[in-house]
């Protein structure tokens, strides 16, 4: 039940993305993101739909999983399709009682749905075809520049690192404490909802415990393991470009160099 | 009366199905369990055992196959999962760990008072079981957060004890704890059985303990049921339970190798008390 969440997990295959460098795929990502509110146009959205499946197909990861990932956010997806359709003031098109529908309202309702269906395809990409330590390794790297002005880059990545090591551990045990509850006869469906939150303490004071403890056991495994931050530490699989890496930077600079034109192109034409 | 208490009629169980983290848990499972047996089930790490065991209260939902308990099919469209594990008691690999309320006898009463019992008598039940585990009355008022790790283990079976189950699994309930303890809890177990005749099922990786207590035996190998016979007769291969990474007790290696030695003695035997007899027996002889 809860295993379904797709979004931040790893999907494990063999694929050109897969070997990526992750601070490509980090900078990709963002550039990403940043072309899908970049474009107004049916031209933009064609170039981001071709980059986008072009990648998915490079990824070998399924469609059907990927999809899986979007089902958590549905309901956030029908929010903004519906106040964009109705709220957007406009020429109306379609007109029922107080209900109007202006065209602007109908296409920013469109593209506000696509963007945010590709923002999160775009950035569970990266994740499913990047493990989470080259995901922390990649950042620590790209972020490096901002030791010099204090800002403490390893200790960030690590904590990044730990917490997306724990979401999978502490998933599986609220699972596990869910059932052992049920076995008591514990009831987490039915009932109004102070029922319902008064019924998840016998879920979350175990769930806390049991992260506190393994918080504090590899706190202290960490240390018997003498570690004292990032100084002078080296990696066991340190980055370095390779081929591919350059092509991946090269496309990703054609890519956004699309956008921005397809963007000039609207704004001369229209 | 129905005497098949529990039945498994080709159930297959498969984990995170559609993924490419797939596992096959459970591989076509057929068997049934009688009222009042005491069955061991054992099997190596990751055989499915406990997956085998959650399926028998409705915590897991078989991918195939049907289970019926007391004749009825458990997933059947009015069948209350809640009154079958009011029935089927669980208790899971390290219970410790879920333990929640502040003090130890409120964290007992949780299962009765999820039955919707009147307090009396839930709170009878909550104390009869906390005798049962040996938790003495000075640690009622305890947190169930301060107790040794083996304390919290009874009472976390008492919490299922409380609930006052027809068949009553426990899944590896001594692992980590002290000898005494471990015997402890299996006498109680075992008197369990024997008094109130409550169908027993006991999950361990310990062949001592299973040859002293389960009349029967269950033994799971990369989710399958290899045997299901009683436990004379499993022991008796031992061959192929070392195959499984499994193995007999360590006397009937004792008697085997006395055999071998000359000395006239039966071969199955499996608890010390049972050997020493034979031994002295066959010296005679
Ligand atoms: N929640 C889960 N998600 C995916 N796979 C699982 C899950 N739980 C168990 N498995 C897999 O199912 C198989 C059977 O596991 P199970 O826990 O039933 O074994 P077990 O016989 O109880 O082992 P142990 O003796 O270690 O308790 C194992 O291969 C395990 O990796
Ligand atoms: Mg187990």
């Amino acid at each position: 039940m809860i295993r379904d969440i797709t979004i931040g997990q790893y999907y494990p295959t063999e694929s050109i993305l897969h070997r990526l460098d992750p601070r490509v795929k980090l900078v990709g990502t963002l550039l990403f993101i940043v072309s899908l509110f970049l474009f107004r146009s049916f031209f933009g959205y064609i170039a981001v739909t071709i980059f986008l499946f072009t990648v998915i197909k490079l990824s070998k990861v399924p469609f059907r999983f990927i999809i899986r990932g979007l089902k958590a956010i549905l309901i956030l997806l029908l929010f903004t399709v519906f106040f964009n359709l109705f709220l957007t003031p406009g020429d109306p098109i379609f007109e029922l009682g107080f209900i109007k529908i202006s065209e602007e309202g109908l296409r920013s309702a469109g593209f506000m749905a696509i963007r945010l269906t590709y923002l999160i395809i775009g950035s569970s990409l990266m994740t499913f075809t990047t493990t989470p330590n080259q995901l922390t390794d990649g950042l620590e790297k790209l972020l490096r520049p901002l030791g010099r002005i204090k800002v403490p880059v390893h200790e960030i990545a690590m904590m990044m690192s730990i917490a997306l090591r724990f979401i999978p551990i502490l998933l599986e045990e609220t699972d596990k404490i869910m059932k052992a509850q049920m076995a008591r006869g514990a009831d987490f469906e039915s009932g109004g909802l102070i029922k319902k939150a008064k019924s998840l303490i016998p879920l979350l004071v175990p769930l806390f415990v049991s992260a506190f403890r393994r918080a504090n056991d590899l706190a202290m495994a960490m240390e018997a393991r003498c570690y004292r931050g990032g100084d002078g530490r080296t990696k066991m699989k340190p980055l370095k470009y390779k081929g591919v890496d350059f092509f991946g930077y090269g496309t990703l600079v054609l890519y956004l160099v699309a956008v921005i034109a397809s963007r000039m192109v609207e704004n001369i034409i229209m | 009366m129905i005497r098949m208490q529990i039945v498994f009629d080709h159930v297959n169980y498969i984990y995170s199905g559609g993924t490419s983290h797939e596992r096959h848990a459970l591989k076509d499972i057929n068997l049934s369990i009688d009222k009042g047996e005491f069955i061991g089930l054992i099997g190596h790490t990751g055989s499915g055992k406990s997956t085998l065991v959650q399926h028998m209260n409705g915590l897991v939902k078989a991918t195939s196959g049907h289970i019926y308990f007391n004749g009825e099919d458990i997933y059947g469209r009015d069948y209350s999962l809640k009154k079958l594990r009011s029935k089927v008691g669980l208790v899971f690999q390290y219970p410790e760990h879920q333990l929640f309320e502040t003090t130890v006898f409120k964290d007992v009463i949780f299962g009765p008072n999820n039955l919707g019992l009147d307090k009396l008598e839930a709170e009878l039940r909550a104390y009869n079981a906390l005798k049962v585990v040996g938790i003495g009355e000075d640690l009622l008022d305890a947190s169930p957060f301060e107790l040794s790790g083996g304390q919290k283990r009874r009472v976390a079976i008492a919490g299922v004890l409380a609930m006052h189950p027809e068949v009553l699994i426990l899944d590896e309930p001594t692992a980590g704890l002290d000898p005494k303890g471990r015997d402890d809890i299996l006498e109680q177990i075992d008197k369990l059985h024997k008094v109130s005749g409550i169908t027993i099922i006991l999950v361990t990786h310990s062949m001592e303990d299973i040859a002293n207590y389960a009349d029967k035996l269950l033994v799971m190998n990369h989710g399958e049921l290899v045997m299901n016979q009683p436990t004379k007769e499993v022991f008796s291969r031992y061959k192929e339970l070392e195959q499984m990474d499994l193995a007999a007790p360590q006397v009937t290696y004792l008697m085997n190798i006395l055999k071998e030695k000359g000395i006239d003695v039966e071969t199955d035997v499996t608890t010390v008390a049972e050997a020493r007899d034979e031994i002295i027996k066959g010296l005679k002889r």
